[in-house]
């Protein structure tokens, strides 16, 4: 399955683009992320790595589907 | 009101919008760029946002601090792009009819804000730059 990932701040800079096109071999929020995290190595360094799913934060079980919107956050510092 | 803005904040108009006629307590956090991170200088800060993500964790942080205390008003600006030293990076303001609740509730948005919203900022000093909090071995976060 095609998703199209949007990328902000550190994880944009190591994925070199503010959407990423990945075909997905897995189901799930954790196939998506450890998928990832082979393709990307440099995201391991990072404090922390969230996956949005439809502008929320979810855990690694849920199943993605190709209408859902997805978004990597690394570690957050507004304030 | 939530707000993410590229514009400068204006501290007046989010006091105003979250004053209460009922409220004997307005409480206001503003968070301004330092001119110093990890004894460098700070030349300026580049904040981005997921902004419809940040929008909808600032409005859940807002209901969990309702759910708590009586809030009778509240606002939440936080400013995106590039903020020199001194500018205000975000303001929260609530009011509520006495003064503790005030406090505790205003104290409780800024610290659930810093969290969960996805916001980030990179510190740009005069021999690099820096995301902030992004590595464990970097030095401590800016906060």
């Amino acid at each position: 399955m095609k998703h199209t990932i949007k990328t902000f701040g550190i994880a944009r800079d190591i994925m070199g683009g503010r959407e990423i096109v990945v075909n997905a071999t897995g189901r799930t929020v954790g196939d998506l992320r450890q998928q990832l995290l082979r393709d990307y190595p440099k995201l391991e360094d990072l404090r922390s790595l969230f996956i949005a799913v439809n502008l929320a934060y979810v855990d690694d079980e849920v199943v993605l589907t190709e209408s859902d919107e997805i978004a990597l956050i690394p570690p957050v510092s507004g304030g | 009101m939530i707000k993410i803005t590229e514009k400068p904040i204006d501290v007046h108009k989010v006091i105003e919008t979250a004053s209460a006629r009922g409220a004997g307590a307005v409480n206001v956090f503003i968070g301004t760029v330092r001119d110093q991170a990890h004894n460098k200088k700070v030349v300026w800060l580049e904040y981005e946002a997921y902004e419809s993500m940040a929008v909808t964790e600032t409005r859940k942080i807002i209901e969990q601090a309702a759910n708590r205390w009586a809030l009778l008003g509240w606002a939440v600006s936080h400013r995106v792009g590039t903020l020199k030293p001194g500018e205000v990076a975000v303001a929260v303001a609530v009011s509520t009819k006495h003064r503790k609740e005030s406090f505790e509730a205003c104290q409780f948005i800024i610290d659930k804000l810093k969290e969960n919203v996805p916001i980030f900022k990179k510190e740009v000093f005069e021999d690099g730059e820096e995301w902030v909090s992004a590595r464990p071995t970097a030095s401590p976060a800016l906060n």
